[in-house]
């Protein structure tokens, strides 16, 4: 190691070379030795950056790609600072950083997660450092060996040049740079006036292995003589497994073992251990553990009794009667300007229960023994995967390695690490690596859900048709039930700052917890997927039933033309500016042609919302087709601050749109003898593209602002724009999602 | 000329019953052996290891184990091993050149950049091979007849992959 450099944050980034001459950043390892891969010049690294004396650029990206597109444009913002030649860059995975010094852990690459869109706004505070530092070193090094000053020298696409037009290419500085003292103090990160990548469009670092099928996911991994496991959960939540005859599975030819899964303790926070009490069958091969698993014959008990969607909600509208279990915020005095209003508007809104849907299911690829354990599997959350292995197996952290492979979707299915819990489970007791299986059917009946939600909303508008009041209440089951304490369940169901707060003068909002039967866990966008259909549709009602239009209304109470500058706490936070809002509106009502005649009968809806710092509107222009409902035009517009790669962040809005389309249209878990009844996508049908809109066009706001991240926002406004153009081409409101069902019975 | 006399039966070896299950993958050899129920998703992934072809559904609902059979788009999931004796699978790995150099359509998803998480790709590909081979101009409602799903929402540019491949695929090479 030759030396470390200070990248603030109280980060160190370490600097080192390798036997073959490569110069590495990265490893902001405390008390973490290189010395041992020196002269191993084939292992990975784990490292940000690699510059290998023939040039080739290997850059690490840190977190989980889930199809967000995070492996790009983490890289895109290194090789940026680094000024590398984006041709010659190879970008690689990094695992799970963890060092332990003095008894204690440290994560060494930062929050290494995919969670609320936050990676990017993550990775311009600490990566950008990276990619400086090592330009900092080789300009350094071209200094030295050109014998001229380094201010003297600038770098473009992985070369040095003088001032004389000299180019040094960064492969033959790489061996050089390694042995440098790097300059005191922070590296500095070059203006954005300088930009060559960032702000440009870049296709998938992966594409070309995934159109080939050489992309391993973790369900496509293996380690030598693995056995394979197959579960069969208890299908009644809370049940238990009351009898089990084995023999027939046992059987069954490459059949090992079959083992018990306990059911879960009461000591144990929800999501870190089996959801579910199970049998599990291990066998040598998939289907020998599948076949093996139809022939268990399993009695269950029933646990406590279920509650329906209907019982919920029925559960619900007694709660609303009786006090909040939180009041999340007051302004003015709602009851007393409801009273004296000229207009008084009142609407129940329902989200049914929805499962998370990964194409690709759970699984966990585990090896395990006293001494180490490595982890295969579809992570979102690394951190509490190894939480999880350190708790089951003792290991202490620099003993557990997280992978972290591409996976198929997450969406926040893979927040939670009760599948790894089983899969260690049963490798401890097996002995051997172990690839556990979950079924499409396991899937879907034992899921961390995003179980139902009704909305109370009533507002108050006075002679001139200017709100005046509002309220909001919701019954939801929290995401932080069973893992947190009750008086914090609130804060993941209901932001106190979140619109209309703060433009109309007496507000209310509040929460009623509403335990449900299925555990509940994240979900995309988290409340705002939910939230945001409640207030956009009633935005809605109220222009309509006020003669209102509901463009000119939504962007009066925004405060049009110059907004507000709202403060906002929590994620996405300190301000929420209500001009950029209005204005993503305005150009997606343009883009839609809202203020066009519109002789063919078609509906037009709108709706926008603030997620996380980012500010998206979406506007539809649908028509019934018969018993069709057809999007004939859609259009998000977006303001995401500073966008790193415009294509993957096109692609990571028009595909919240459409997830946000499916999920609105026809999706619903529903409980039926006191189990789950989904069991595939038959049952749960994801939209197929003749279902959705042929293109969804996409109006990106150019901004200097701060990054603020892209996969959750065009989610929450796609399902109330939905119904709103479906009002306004059937007459027919929609107040409870999935719509479809609603929309045909109201037809 | 005195005919020969039959062997003696006692000294006579049976030839070797040939048993197993042959199938040509991506225009290599193999003989299975073993259970002749089991489905060729299996077989594909975890004797072959070929696991571009993904497990989704199982129950011919998603489209990721789409591969072609004998030139015919098929699921590898509700295929058994019995089902494919003799036939000629085309399988994502299979899809591109020996040289290296990729299928039109498999270039025109990378020029479009259709791949979000990417899981369902495979499938989705394999079901476009199909479709330009049978409709060299294929309509959007030739498209919308591809029911593979994607949960992340890569179908608009998945359509102009589909539209940018035929349309290479029709240019005559120079």
């Amino acid at each position: 190691m030759s030396g470390s450099i200070d990248a603030g944050r109280r980060r160190f980034l370490q600097i080192f070379g390798t036997a073959t001459g490569a110069l590495v950043v990265g490893l902001p390892a405390l008390g973490w030795t290189p010395d041992e891969l020196i002269g191993q010049p084939l292992v990975r690294l784990n490292a940000y950056v690699r510059i290998e004396p023939d040039g080739t650029t290997v850059i690490g990206a840190r977190d989980p790609e889930v199809g967000q597109g995070i492996r790009t444009a983490e890289a895109r913002i290194i090789a940026e600072e680094l000024d590398a030649d984006w041709n010659r860059v190879i970008v690689e995975p990094l695992d799970l950083g963890v060092a332990t010094v003095n008894g204690e852990s440290h994560w060494t690459l930062g929050h290494q997660v995919a969670v609320g869109s936050t990676s990017i706004p993550a990775a311009w505070k600490d990566l950008r450092s990276v990619g400086a530092a090592a330009r900092g070193l080789l300009l350094q090094a071209a200094a030295a060996q050109l014998n001229v000053a380094a201010a003297s020298l600038h770098t473009l696409r992985g070369e040095v040049i003088t001032g004389t037009g000299r180019r040094v290419g960064y492969g033959p500085l790489a061996t050089a740079a390694a042995k440098l003292k790097p300059e005191p103090g922070p590296p500095v990160p070059k203006p954005a006036s300088q930009y060559l990548l960032v702000g440009q469009d870049a296709g998938d670092v992966d594409a070309r292995d995934i159109v080939t099928g050489r992309q391993p996911y973790a369900i496509d991994t293996w380690f030598g003589d693995t056995l394979v496991a197959v579960v069969v959960r208890c299908p009644y939540p809370g049940g238990k497994l009351a009898r089990i005859n084995d023999a027939d599975a046992l059987k069954l030819d490459g059949v090992t073992q079959v083992l018990s899964i306990p059911p879960p303790s009461a000591t144990l926070a929800l999501g870190v251990q089996p959801l579910a009490p199970g049998v599990a069958v291990l066998a040598r091969d998939t289907w020998t553990a599948l076949r093996a698993a139809a022939r268990l014959q399993l009695e269950w008990t029933r646990g406590a009794p279920v509650a329906t969607d209907d019982a919920l909600a029925a559960s619900a509208t007694a709660l609303f009667a009786g006090e909040p279990t939180h009041a999340v915020r007051s302004d003015g005095d709602f009851a007393a300007t409801a009273k004296r209003a000229r207009y008084r508007f009142h609407a129940e809104y329902r989200t049914a229960t929805i499962a998370h849907a990964t194409l690709e299911p759970p699984n966990a690829l585990v090896r395990v023994d006293a001494r180490a354990a490595t982890i295969i599997a579809p992570v979102q959350n690394p951190r509490t995967s190894l939480e999880t292995v350190q708790r089951l197996t003792g290991l202490s952290p620099e003993r557990i390695e997280i992978r972290l492979p591409r996976t198929g979707g997450g969406f926040g299915r893979f927040l939670e690490t009760d599948y790894v819990a089983e899969a260690v489970m049963l490798a401890k007791t097996a002995g051997k690596p172990l690839k556990l299986l979950w079924t499409r059917a396991d899937a879907f009946t034992h899921d961390t859900y995003r179980p139902l939600s009704v909305h109370q909303l009533e507002a108050a508008a006075d002679r001139h048709r200017t709100l005046t009041g509002w309220s909001h209440h919701i019954a939801s089951t929290s995401r932080l039930a069973g893992r947190e304490p009750a008086a914090r369940w609130w804060l993941s169901e209901m932001h106190p700052d979140d619109l209309p707060a703060g433009l109309i003068a007496n507000l209310q909002y509040a929460w009623y917890s509403l335990p449900s039967t299925l555990p509940r866990g994240s979900y995309r966008a988290s409340s705002h997927g939910v939230n945001a259909f409640a207030t956009e549709c009633f935005i809605d009602e109220i222009a309509h039933a006020l003669k209102r239009d509901p463009l000119e209304f939504r962007l009066t109470l925004l405060g049009n033309p110059d907004g507000k500058r709202l403060p906002y706490r929590g994620h996405g936070g300190p301000v929420l500016d209500t001009g950029r809002l209005a204005y993503v509106l305005k150009l997606a009502a343009d883009a839609i042609g809202w203020k066009q005649h519109h002789p063919n009968g078609h509906g037009f809806g709108l709706a926008c919302h603030f997620t996380f710092g980012g500010y998206v509107a979406h506007a539809f222009e649908v028509s019934m087709q018969g018993r069709r409902l057809v999007v004939h035009n859609a259009v998000c517009a977006a303001d995401l601050g500073r966008i790193v790669n415009p294509l993957g962040t096109r692609a990571a809005l028009v595909g919240a749109t459409l997830d946000g389309l499916s999920t609105a249209l026809r999706q619903r878990i529903t409980l039926k003898d006191g189990r789950v009844a989904q069991k595939g996508f038959k049952d749960y049908p994801l939209a197929t593209m003749a279902d959705l809109p042929n293109a969804v066009q996409v109006v990106l706001v150019p901004s200097e602002a701060t990054p603020a991240g892209a996969f959750d926002m065009a989610f929450p406004t796609a399902a109330p724009a939905l119904a709103n153009a479906v009002f306004a081409g059937t007459t027919v409101r929609v107040r409870q999602l999935p719509l479809w069902d609603e929309l045909m019975r109201l037809l | 000329m005195p005919q020969a006399l039959p062997p003696n039966s006692a000294h006579i070896t049976p030839a070797p019953i040939r048993t197993g299950i042959d199938v040509a993958i991506n225009g290599q050899h193999f003989r299975h052996a073993g259970d002749p129920a089991l489905p060729l998703l299996w077989y594909l992934r975890d004797v072959l290891r070929l696991t571009g072809t993904k497990y989704g559904c199982g129950d011919v609902s998603c489209g990721a184990c789409s591969v072609l059979v004998d030139g015919r788009l098929l699921r590898a999931c509700a295929l058994t091993m019995e089902d494919v004796a003799g036939k000629a699978i085309t399988t994502i790995e299979g899809l591109a050149n020996a040289d290296g150099s990729l299928h039109p359509v498999q270039q025109a998803w990378i020029d479009e950049d259709a791949i979000l998480c990417g899981y369902c790709q495979a499938g989705q590909i394999m079901a476009a091979v199909d479709l330009v081979h049978r409709k060299p101009e294929p309509s959007d409602a030739d498209i919308d007849g591809i029911a593979n799903l994607c949960r992340c929402g890569s179908y608009p540019r998945i359509r102009r992959a589909i539209v940018r491949a035929a349309a290479t695929m029709r240019t005559p090479r120079k």
